[in-house]
This record gives C-alpha cells, sequence and structure tokens, in this order.
C-alpha cells in the first residue's frame, strides 16, 4: 500500500496536468503493476481541474481496466473534488 | 490591421466591434478609439494587446487618447503591451478586489502561480473563486496546449460593481479551433469547429472515445457550462467565426451536448482571427454552487457517451 499526498505537489488548487502525469507515471503506474494498492490523500486540495483528474487517472482506468478503483482510494475529498472525480471515473466507464 | 475601440463593447454588443476589425496587414496595427467614453469587455483588451505582440512596436500606430477613461486602459497594462507611450499617469491603486490586468502566460510554470495569486487579487468568496478559478486555468490551459501560439494567452479580468459580474477575457494568436480539430476530426468551416470543440468528448487530439491520457475533450464544455447554469454570457471567436452563448429565457435549466442546441447566436463571415478568443462573465449574484453543478454536468457528459456510442452500434440488417 502506497499513500501519496498530493497537495505537497499540487498546491491548493490541482490543475497542472504535468505534475498530474509525473505522478501517474512514477508512482501510481509503478504500484499498481506491482499488485499495490494506492491512497491518494487530497487533505488541503480545495479544487481541481477535470483536465488534472484526467490526467491523473484516466490512462489507469485504461491500462488497468474498471478494477483498478477497487485498488485505488481517494481520501479527504471536499465535494468539488469527490464532484470532479467522479465525473472523470463515470465517463472513462461508459467510453470502455 | 485596423481595430476601433468604441464606446462600449460587452460580451451581448460584441459583434459590431468585431465586424470592424481589419485583419489585412498583418505586420501594422493602427489603433483608434471612441474620443469621448471607453467601456470595454476585457476579451477585447485581450485582443488587442494579443495583436501587439505580434507585431513590432515600430509598426504599432495609437491614435492620443481623449476619452475620459483612459486611465482604465492604461491601469489594465494595455499601453505596456502595445510597448506605447500613453503619456498618461496614474495613481496605481492596489489592485485587490477590482481587476486582473493584461498578463501573458506562456508555460504551465506561470499559469499554476497565475491561478494561485487570481483569487485573492479578486477578492472572491470560495463559492465564486471555485469556477473563476477553473474556468482560467481551463482555458488558458487550453490556449497552451492546442494553439501552438508562440506568445502563449493573454488573459485580464474585471470585476463590475453595478452588475456584480466579474468579465474574464482571453485571446491567443495560434492556429485557430479550425486546425486544431481537423486534427482528428473534418469540420467543414470554422463554426463547425466551433461546435465540436464545445460538445463534451470531442478534442483534436484524438477519435477515440474517452479521448487520450492527457485530453478528454470536455474543457470548453464545462465552461460553457458554468456559464449557462449561472446564466451568463460566453462568447468563443475563432477564424471567421462566432459563437455566442446566450441568457436563458425559462428558469429550467438543461445543459445540452450539442452547443448549438443552446439558447445562442452564431456568425461565420467575420473577418479572420488568427487564433482563438473567449470571452466569459460571471455573476456573483447568480453563482450555483460548484460541486451541484459539476453533478448536473456529470449526467451530461455520460449521456452524450451513450448517445454517441449508440449511434455506433450496428444495426441488424433485416431482409
Amino acid at each position: 500500500m502506497i499513500k501519496i499526498k498530493l497537495f505537497k505537489q499540487v498546491g491548493p488548487f490541482a490543475e497542472n496536468k504535468d505534475v498530474a502525469k509525473d505522478i501517474r507515471l512514477k508512482k501510481l503506474i509503478p504500484a499498481l503493476s506491482k499488485g499495490q494498492n494506492v491512497i491518494l490523500d487530497f487533505e488541503n486540495v480545495e479544487g481541481a481541474t477535470q483536465s488534472f483528474i484526467h490526467a491523473l487517472i484516466s490512462d489507469l482506468i485504461r491500462k488497468f481496466g474498471n478494477e483498478v478503483l477497487d485498488k485505488i482510494k481517494f481520501k479527504s475529498c471536499n465535494d468539488t473534488v469527490k464532484a470532479i472525480i467522479s465525473i472523470v471515473t463515470d465517463y472513462m466507464q461508459e467510453s470502455a | 490591421m485596423k481595430i476601433h475601440i468604441p464606446n462600449s463593447v460587452w460580451l451581448g454588443n460584441i459583434d459590431p466591434f468585431l465586424k470592424g476589425f481589419y485583419p489585412l496587414k498583418p505586420n501594422e496595427l493602427k489603433i483608434t478609439f471612441n474620443k469621448k467614453w471607453i467601456s470595454i469587455h476585457p476579451m477585447v483588451l485581450s485582443m488587442i494587446a494579443a495583436l501587439g505582440l505580434q507585431i513590432h512596436a515600430s509598426k504599432i500606430e495609437c491614435e492620443k487618447l481623449e476619452a475620459k477613461s483612459k486611465h482604465y486602459l492604461e491601469r489594465m497594462k494595455l499601453f505596456h503591451f502595445l510597448r506605447v507611450k500613453s503619456g498618461i499617469s496614474v495613481k496605481e491603486h492596489e489592485a485587490a478586489g477590482r481587476f486582473v490586468p493584461l498578463t501573458q502566460i506562456k508555460d504551465s510554470k506561470s499559469l499554476t502561480k497565475f491561478v494561485t495569486e487570481v483569487t485573492p487579487l479578486l477578492h472572491l468568496e470560495p463559492k465564486h473563486a471555485e469556477p473563476i478559478r477553473y474556468i482560467m486555468s481551463e482555458l488558458i490551459r487550453n490556449v497552451l496546449e492546442h494553439s501552438l501560439s508562440k506568445d502563449g494567452a493573454i488573459v485580464c479580468a474585471q470585476y463590475y460593481k453595478k452588475s456584480n459580474t466579474i468579465r474574464i477575457g482571453i485571446a491567443d494568436t495560434g492556429i485557430g479551433i479550425w486546425k486544431s480539430i481537423s486534427q482528428s476530426y473534418k469540420p467543414k468551416n470554422d463554426l463547425e469547429a466551433i461546435g465540436m470543440a464545445l460538445t463534451p468528448g470531442i478534442t483534436g487530439t484524438t477519435i477515440k472515445e474517452g479521448g487520450t491520457e492527457r485530453n478528454a475533450g470536455a474543457g470548453l464544455f464545462f465552461i460553457k457550462s458554468i456559464a449557462s447554469v449561472n446564466n451568463d454570457f460566453f462568447v468563443i471567436y475563432s477564424g471567421k467565426a462566432l459563437y455566442k452563448l446566450l441568457k436563458r429565457t425559462g428558469k429550467k435549466i438543461k445543459l445540452h451536448v450539442d452547443p448549438f442546441d443552446d439558447r445562442h447566436s452564431r456568425r461565420d463571415d467575420l473577418p479572420s482571427w488568427q487564433g482563438t478568443v473567449v470571452g466569459i462573465d460571471l455573476s456573483l449574484d447568480k453563482t450555483q454552487e460548484f460541486a451541484l453543478l459539476l453533478q448536473l454536468l456529470n449526467k451530461t457528459l455520460r449521456e452524450a457517451i451513450k448517445e454517441r456510442k449508440k449511434a455506433r452500434y450496428k444495426k441488424p440488417q433485416f431482409i
């Protein structure tokens, strides 16, 4: 199990897709490839763009299938962040 | 190129201003002003600044300003972008609570810095700050990723006390929407390309449903939807085409997948803008809770994908 504290890298508003890509490639994919579970901790993150969340997790759903969502937990999300994550996970599954 | 700044331009009446833009002779720029009073939307300022950046300072001819509101243009840093000495001296007030002056953003790092600074600059409550931060970030990132403009995005914003509205303008002088969308689709003209860019799930980077690992093709749809839910104007101008989201007449909020199903005006006979310009208003009195808006968006987006998938179903052949 690995825990990624996003605030340290993205600040209060998660919008930088380059940072999202970095986290995905350097932390998420290696951990999930080894079968590890992941906690994405959004503590102190006040908001996020759909583009950021898409860049962070859409490719995981594409690569590992919908089941990858059983391996990822989204921690300490406020209502806005929860809504954006739900949008991305929903449309990625609908698109499959 | 020639551009005349009339006394009043806001998104509702922007068409005559755009119609008067003269895009020929792209190596020179002549700017004239209304003599008495100038009240212009940030979209107009962003456009002029973006044009100015493309041209050598010696080829910019800027008429001497006589209008009483000339100090506003100085404060918004228009003359700085045009590299023209205005001769106007202003007492620099603290910008907080009133405006975001013209700012050029050329990379992702500058965008992050800008978005971090913009909320305290406008002194907004979280309810209002969320959509504004969101809109600016997504629109500017669109420019950085898709416009291929060497000058990046030119952005500014202004708070209007009387209408309690934030007005935002973002311009680029890149490849424009038609060329961007044409990398994956075949839009017939600028207007069709704008329609595609506003449709959720369509991106110039791929024809795959769900987009690429980097783009979902939902950014502009989100922004149009924020304006639609709040009953505000949203304008997008690229090439010869203009799409303008008009205010709803009824109370019922419905988000449409096809932008041409929204209450709108459109035209494809304008002087050609090499790049893309977006203007948006956000009335602070009517701002909906952002999380609720996102739930509504989610529903519309899922329906859109279902509809598109259904349209691709193979039909049984009955003989």
